[in-house]
């Protein structure tokens, strides 16, 4: 495990693709089996066991140590397993029994079996054993929240390097594999045959898009690409495949590969044709397309209630073919795709899955016409569920990752408003010295006259020279501090305006306003005008007029 | 009759904050007449240490260690303060109503901490300090006191500096694993860089270490106290390709400067206290951070106020929240030192200024 950890602390801070990728590649020719396959389960987001919930660690740092010493340190470090880390005093006995730290493999196999009472025991067991670093990796490990900038792709990458193989090979057998891949190592160290994959509906990594700019267009012939809508809501993968047995085995996957089937239990008997679609998941009601908002009500339920399949029925727009029946069909041109997906949905003949319309267009005049209004260029009524147009390449194969020049993103403009901060708080991470999270608000009607109630917050979207300049701001412009919370000015003529980009709207009880807003980021700073010039509360309620209703209904 | 014992009880047992008192420069000594480091200008100044958030120049009289001003002269010039007087270790002068004895800090070259005494209470204002090993510097002393003052750089239990040997090693170790790379280590020049040179030197580095042109004064100042620090050379004027391998010292704000740029794809090191926090380091762009520090760790500190036996804590510039609660669960007076102008890490330790010298 210190070992491990002692990876994962040197990776943390090296910021070189190349140098990470030779960390990694020396730790697996280093280290051998099973513990360097944990490692790339770790690395790849493929381990499995309940993860501790912070609240546990808390309890744990709880019992040996001052509340406040331990608040004050959190405060500063700004993250729960790093602090718990630093500050963890060892139990006297664990110095005189000095038993050894456990191994990656002995935490991860221990984690999958122990039950729920034996966890924290166990932890503090492991905390007394493992040292500063060890003890951050473990804490990192056992939360789910290793967050270190190592993609799967990376990991993946390095140990294709071991073995000198091209990445993708190793994508394509990963659905089949798990931990702690032996016949993967032994086939990269040459002792054995490559691994067949298996799996009768494995995922297949996703291809991704590029948010095209302004000046990209000039290099790109229209010619050579195919639109489509951007819809907005989930991208999946629905994947059904028969299995020895030739029974069908249907899947969901999110684009990040993880199994979300069981949350769609109503789409399932649509994926009745061996295949691999690539496409949104929508809620369709009376043939029109909800709004995001309405596709939420859906998401992170633990019970999927027949009430809520019938209220919020899904349904399953496609754009690409990966897979037909046997063939894979990955490394046809996207146009071939196209048509092979226009017959496979045809013969499905599903209400619940259909085609993702093109948006014809002959020049970039008429694609850009048509993104800003998608209702009169064959989006109908489905206009609000459009947040932009894809552009694809008509001889793209369909590549893992985000290969240039393949698939762009062209999102439709955000709402914008004016805002005022009001409350800005420390940053966690990277910026924990920063005020990078703030509060803004906008204008109302108050008792004694006009006051700013609080709409949303934002901790993105600025530049790092942004940044210094707001934190400064903060720094020079507080009237009050509550713990990490600085309190900064805002009147008529004193105060920040801040230029604020969001997705939509939400009515929210929880919110003093009433509304809620999806996606804020700071778009811009309008250090030119003066607080009272900001935007007025009336302004969010029209916007939210369009937009509630429907959630409702 | 009561009036007179109230009247002798004040004479002989002085509030401390009678002879010792935050003001605006600096901590104010009356009835000695002087300020202990002040930020301005003032008639008589004692200084613990050269860093130049304590050792400021434009003061009527200068006292401190030898090494202090000569450390001050060096940065400041030959008229760096009106007159100066030498006092060494364990010297004890009289100052106005006072008596001032100057222990070693263990923090930098000729570092002190500061005993006042007035009638029968004793104060030490212990500057910065460490009590772990420095083979650049006197070692620590302890001084039994009534009040203590101390430092709280890194009050915080998170920060737990391990042994300065072992760091060393982890550059070592890097230097080896990326032989075509050059090695930039950030350091504070006063102290810190002298003191990573001379622990590269205890684990048999015996190749050149290269030093950025601002570190040169101070480090042949420290050579010239008979401190062995090997063969150094100025990397001005160096190829390029020929500092592949080599290790270079530099102030923390150069390592993310241009000036870098004359490095073949350098490995950022960083030596400081501050490094223990993983976010401190990456907001520098700091690959390999080395944690050490020459301000006491969590556990020097509160070692450190309980073994001087004083039953009166201060604690100034750092996070004296931490530590003064520490302190009143252990059944000991403390108070937050309110003095400007030291360190203020807490609000701009950030590079490029920040890691002053931590």
């Amino acid at each position: 495990m210190n070992r491990f950890a002692e990876l994962l602390d040197r990776l943390a801070y090296e910021p070189g693709r190349n140098n990470k990728l030779r960390l990694i590649t020396a730790y697996f020719r280093e280290v051998g089996d099973p513990d360097r396959g944990y490692a790339l389960a770790a690395l790849t987001g493929a381990l499995s066991f309940k993860h501790a919930k912070p609240a546990l660690i808390r309890d744990l740092i709880a019992s040996r140590t001052d509340e406040v010493l331990f608040g004050l340190s959190y405060d500063y470090v700004g993250d729960l397993s790093e602090t718990v880390a630093l500050m963890w005093p060892k139990a006297a006995m664990a110095a005189h029994n000095n038993p050894p730290p456990p191994t990656l493999t002995e935490v991860v196999t221990t984690l999958r079996t122990l039950g729920k009472t034996e966890l924290p025991k166990q932890l503090e067991r492991w905390l007394d054993e493992l040292d500063e670093t060890g003890r951050w990796a473990l804490l990192k490990l056992v939360t789910g929240a290793l967050r270190i900038g190592i993609s799967a792709r990376l990991a993946k990458t390095a140990a294709a390097a071991l073995g000198d193989k091209d990445p993708h090979e190793i994508e394509l057998i990963w659905p089949g594999l798990s931990p702690p891949y032996l016949d993967l190592f032994a086939w990269l160290e040459g002792r054995s045959e490559k691994p067949v994959n298996r799996d009768p509906a494995p995922f297949r990594p996703v291809m991704l898009a590029h948010a095209i700019e302004d000046g990209d267009f000039a290099a790109l012939d229209p010619a050579d690409y195919i639109a489509e809508w951007k819809w907005d809501g989930i991208r999946v993968q629905a994947v059904a495949g028969r299995d020895e047995r030739g029974q069908i085995t249907a899947r969901l996957y999110s684009r990040t590969g993880e199994d979300i089937t069981g949350s769609f239990p109503d789409l399932v008997p649509s994926l009745r044709l061996p295949g691999a679609i690539d496409g949104e998941l929508l809620i369709l009601r009376e043939g029109r397309v909800q709004s995001f908002n309405v596709l939420q009500q859906r998401l992170n339920r633990k019970v999927v209630s027949p009430k809520l399949i019938k209220e919020f029925p899904i349904h399953l727009r496609a754009y690409d073919l990966l897979g037909d029946d046997e063939n894979d069909l990955r490394e046809l041109p996207f146009a071939e795709r196209r048509e092979r997906l226009e017959t496979f949905i045809g013969k499905l003949g599903d209400p619940r899955i259909d085609l993702s319309p093109t948006v014809p267009f002959a020049s970039w005049d008429a694609l850009t016409a048509a993104r800003a209004d998608p209702a009169s260029a064959g989006a109908g009524e489905d206009a609000d569920a459009v947040e932009g147009v894809m552009l694809k390449r008509r001889d793209a194969p369909y590549l893992p990752g985000r290969p240039k020049g393949q698939w762009w993103k062209w999102k439709r403009d955000p709402h914008i408003i004016d805002a005022v901060l009001m409350y800005a708080q420390r940053g966690h991470g990277k910026r924990s010295s920063y005020y990078s999270d703030y509060t803004f608000g906008v204008w109302t009607e108050g008792a004694d006259g006009d006051e700013l109630v609080p709409v949303g917050k934002a901790y993105f979207g600025f530049t790092d020279e942004e940044l210094l300049q707001i934190d400064r701001f903060v720094r020079r412009n507080t009237t009050e501090k509550f713990g990490p919370v600085r309190h900064v000015v805002h009147e008529g003529d004193k105060g920040l305006v801040l230029e604020v980009a969001f997705e939509g709207l939400q009515r929210s009880p929880r919110h003093k306003s009433g509304v809620a807003m999806r996606f804020p980021r700071i778009s811009r700073l309008r250090w030119d005008k003066p607080p009272r010039e900001a935007d007025r509360l009336e302004t969010l309620e029209k916007m939210l007029k369009a937009e509630a209703a429907e959630v409702e209904a | 009759m009561t009036r007179r014992i109230d009247g002798a009880a004040y004479m002989t047992e002085m509030r401390p904050q009678d002879i010792l008192l935050p003001t605006a420069a600096g901590l104010c000594c009356k009835p000695g007449g002087f300020h202990i480091d002040p930020v301005r200008p003032v008639e008589r100044a004692v200084i613990t240490h050269g860093h130049s958030d304590h050792a400021r120049a434009g003061h009527g009289a200068v006292l401190a260690t030898q090494e202090t001003l000569d450390m001050m002269r060096l940065r400041y010039g030959e008229n760096f303060a009106g007159s100066t007087q030498v006092i060494s270790y364990g010297e004890e002068i009289r100052l106005g109503d006072v008596k001032v004895k100057f222990h070693p800090a263990g923090h930098v070259l000729g570092s002190a901490q500061i005993a006042v005494t007035c009638k029968d209470t004793c104060i030490v204002a212990s500057g910065d300090y460490k009590d772990a090993p420095d083979p650049t510097c006197t070692p620590f002393e302890l001084v039994p006191c009534d009040v203590f003052i101390t430092e709280a750089t890194f009050g915080l239990p998170v920060f737990r500096h391990g042994d300065a040997a072992d760091e060393v090693k982890k550059l070592l170790a890097s230097v080896a694993l990326f032989p075509e790379r050059a090695h930039l280590v950030g350091a504070y020049s006063l102290g810190k860089a002298q003191r990573v040179m001379k622990l590269l030197r205890l684990a048999g580095y015996d190749a050149p270490i290269y030093l950025h042109g601002a570190m040169e004064k101070i480090t042949y100042y420290y050579q010239s106290r008979g401190i062995e620090l090997g063969e150094l050379r100025p990397v001005a004027g160096m190829k390029k390709a020929a500092l592949a391998g080599t290790i270079t010292l530099a102030p923390p704000s150069a390592t993310s400067d241009i000036w870098a740029r004359r490095f073949p794809d350098p490995v950022t090191a960083f030596a400081s206290g501050w490094m223990r926090v993983r976010a401190r380091a990456r907001q520098g762009g700091i690959e390999l951070p080395l944690v050490i520090s020459d301000h006491a760790d969590w556990d020097g500190l509160t070692a450190t106020i309980a073994a001087t036996g004083a039953g009166e804590i201060w604690v100034t510039h750092g996070q004296e929240d931490a530590l003064v609660h520490w302190c009143k669960s252990r059944g000991l007076r403390a108070q937050p030192l309110d003095l400007v102008g030291y360190g203020d890490e807490e609000e701009s330790e950030t590079p490029p200024q920040g890691e002053a010298e931590a």
